[in-house]
């Protein structure tokens, strides 16, 4: 058998291959923030508590209404997003014309109000929430035992990508998004409602978090905390990527997964660390991250 | 007409100052204070949190002890799982609010901060949430009682059941702080005394939530037993991905070495059932546990059952109030020692934990309980998740008093 480093070659490749699947959820959440980034100028530190609430909610779906996890998948973005929507038309519009930092600490209240309120009622050590059956069970690949569910969230969240992408790159909603971002006044000029579409922009990117919480819900503990746990580390991929850069964070969500993963098999200590090491290289030699524009 | 120069204005600004000072003082004479240490806000609130403030208020009422004269105010506090907020908020309830007890405070790293602190200030000490058995031993203090639970008594129940069980290689994944080194040294002196081998482990951060990684690794290993040496959100995230992973449908066995009931309510007994773990209350256990659980019940956060942490915070309040009413109020205020000494001096006897006694190391002992989760078609209702495997009798359950190395043992 192939060894690397000491590291047999089957384990290694299945540790790749998790890092990939961490790295489709960093790759989902920084992704919302980028777009709330790129045509807000929004430093969304609520995201991690909208990406728990998406979870919540898919749990209260299913133990009040009965609608399983198909269900939760439609709804629970769309429910979290039109909160977004109200969030934003009442507090985070006023902030626009203001420094970065309103915004920043106006979105970093707003989160841990959401998950201290929560955490009264639900408690801290979370709920049980199961895998559907459809996507229960296990794949052999030889070298590791693959569950069908974390393949089903690479598949998801690359499909998710790729779909955001294409909208703002590729179509009129997304050119006028894009025309927005550089000169407001004039595309109001032309007749577009630039207000609307803030809103509606942030409520996608909303939509999106809680969409990554449900899909998170059936394998990491659903709990008020799960959020914020994860949000540090997507701010350091967005940061990394570029901020506001759509391209750049999907690939650096992607890639900073497998780093994370192979410090796991050779450092398991590090693991916690070593994205933030990466992001103070990057910063150092890359002011506006890889795919940033300066 | 009098002329108002800055020296005096500042005089008059620090008598004013002090005046409120001073009528807490006053008010402090004769009102023993108990502050709750523990985490209110992450992933041990459930364990410990509010549910432990309102087992200890419950053991006030119990006790009554206004009837008996004796004031007693119960405050808490958030230590966020961080040693440096711990010890700061010790130090303010002692230097400035006047707190006579620390109670709970669950975390390792906090309680051996704590410990510390209480030593140097010469107050009460007693840790029911934090497991290192070190706090009875290397690390032991005259301040300090360690009530509930400790790391060696897990390892010796949960592990020496898996060992028996025929689980004789091990892979731990061990919360990388000092709880979590703990729990792995004392399993692996079980695993290796009963001909056991421990094939490896991995460091986890703590908290950490996802460990697919981990679980790879430890399946690589081909150790038939994964020592889970983590607790509250870890341990669920590790039980509920290692099903996933189907580790456990392939005959690997999950030892989970601290698990609380709250964590089998949270991962559902579809997922928990058939695990093992070890407790010195279970609210289920006899009509005087199930008496208890009625009491408090109403005053706990979310109808939480309590936990062994939270049990343990009413039986230590109420044994300490007891001895608080036998040497006087004054007198237990003026010396954790001497208090501590009187505590250690008597039996513990309360509804939620039964009978125990407080050894010269600090080591509260009692009976521990081998629990199995039900499953689902066992359970007959709300909370009913254990089956009670085996006991473990009092003087069998905890480290031999000359093994910890405490130096009051010596002396």
């Amino acid at each position: 058998m192939d060894d690397f480093f000491g590291i047999p070659a089957p384990l290694l490749f299945g540790q790749l291959l998790l890092g990939l699947i961490n790295g489709a959820f960093y790759a989902l959440l920084s992704l919302g923030l980028a777009v709330i980034f790129g045509m807000l100028n929004v430093i969304n530190f609520t995201h991690g508590a909208q990406f728990m609430l998406g979870a919540f909610v898919a749990w209260l779906l299913l133990n009040f209404l009965g609608l399983g996890y198909w269900w939760a998948l439609l709804l629970a973005p769309l429910i979290v997003g039109a909160f977004g929507v109200v969030l934003e038309k009442t507090m985070i519009a006023r902030l626009y014309k203001l420094d970065h930092l309103y915004g920043l600490l106006l979105t970093f209240g707003v989160g841990l109000i959401i998950e201290g309120l929560v955490r009264n009622e639900f408690g801290s050590s979370g709920l049980p929430y199961r895998i559907p059956p459809e996507l229960s069970g296990a794949w052999d690949l030889g070298f590791m035992f693959m569950p069908v569910y974390r393949g089903w969230v690479v598949l998801v969240a690359l499909v998710a990508c790729i779909a955001t992408w294409l909208v703002i790159e590729k179509t009129k909603i997304g050119s006028y998004l894009r025309a927005a971002t550089e000169n407001p006044a004039l595309v109001q000029a032309f007749g577009v409602n630039v207000p609307r579409m803030m809103t509606l922009t942030y409520g996608a990117g909303v939509a999106l978090a809680a969409f990554a919480g449900v899909l998170a819900a059936p394998i990491y503990s659903v709990n008020p905390q799960m959020g914020s746990n994860l949000i540090i580390i997507v701010f350091a991929v967005v940061v990394i990527g570029g901020m506001g850069s759509i391209l750049g964070s999907v690939i650096t969500g992607f890639g900073l997964g497998i780093v994370e993963g192979l410090t796991k098999v050779f450092y398991p200590e590090a693991s916690a660390t070593v994205i933030f090491v990466v992001m103070a290289i990057v910063l150092l030699t890359r002011p506006a991250g890889l795919f940033g524009r300066a | 007409m009098t002329e108002i120069n800055r020296r005096t204005l500042l005089g008059g600004a620090a008598a004013f100052g002090a005046l409120p000072t001073w009528q807490a003082r006053a008010q402090a004479q004769n009102t023993i204070r108990i502050g709750v240490l523990n985490d209110q806000s992450g992933l041990y609130r459930d364990t410990t949190g509010p549910g432990s403030v309102a087992c200890a208020r419950q053991a006030v009422a119990d006790f009554g002890a206004q009837a008996r004269g004796i004031n007693v105010e119960i405050i808490a506090g958030d230590h966020q799982n961080r040693p440096d907020v711990g010890s700061n908020i010790a130090r303010q309830w002692i230097d400035r609010d006047g707190v006579d007890v620390i109670l709970d405070v669950p975390t390792s790293s906090v309680a051996l901060a704590i410990n510390t602190v209480t030593r140097e200030k010469n107050k009460v000490f007693i840790n029911s949430g934090a497991a290192t058995s070190d706090l009875t031993g290397s690390q032991c203090s005259p301040n300090t009682i360690h009530w509930t639970y400790d790391t060696y008594m897990l390892a010796k129940s949960t592990g020496g059941a898996m060992v028996r069980a025929g689980g004789d290689s091990w892979f731990f994944l061990t919360a990388d702080y000092a709880f979590g080194h703990a729990l792995e040294r004392d399993t692996s002196n079980f695993v290796r005394a009963a001909g056991g081998r421990v094939l490896g482990g991995a460091r986890t951060p703590f908290p950490s939530t996802d460990f697919s990684s981990f679980l790879v690794q430890a399946q690589a290993s081909r150790a038939k037993v994964i020592g889970l040496a983590n607790a509250g959100g870890d341990t669920i995230n590790a039980i509920k991905q290692a099903a996933e992973f189907g580790l456990t449908r392939r005959g690997v066995k999950l030892a989970a070495l601290l698990m609380f009931i709250s964590d089998v309510h949270s991962l559902g007994l579809e997922t928990a059932q058939g695990l093992v773990c070890t407790e010195t209350f279970y609210w289920d256990l006899n009509d005087q546990t199930r008496r208890f659980t009625q009491r408090v019940l109403p005053q706990m956060p979310g109808q939480f059952r309590p936990t062994m942490n939270q049990a343990g915070c009413y039986s230590a309040v109420m044994h300490y109030l007891k001895t608080v009413a036998d040497m006087g109020v004054a007198q237990a205020k003026a010396s954790g020692v001497e208090t501590v000494n009187r505590m250690k001096a008597r039996p513990t006897e309360d509804e939620a934990m039964g009978q125990g006694t407080i050894r010269a190391d600090g080591r509260r002992t009692q009976p521990s309980y081998l629990f199995e989760v039900k499953s689902p078609r066992e359970s007959r209702g709300a909370w009913d998740y254990y089956k009670l495997l085996q006991t473990t009798p009092a003087e069998e359950a905890f480290r031999p008093i000359a093994d910890g190395g405490c130096a009051l043992v010596r002396s």
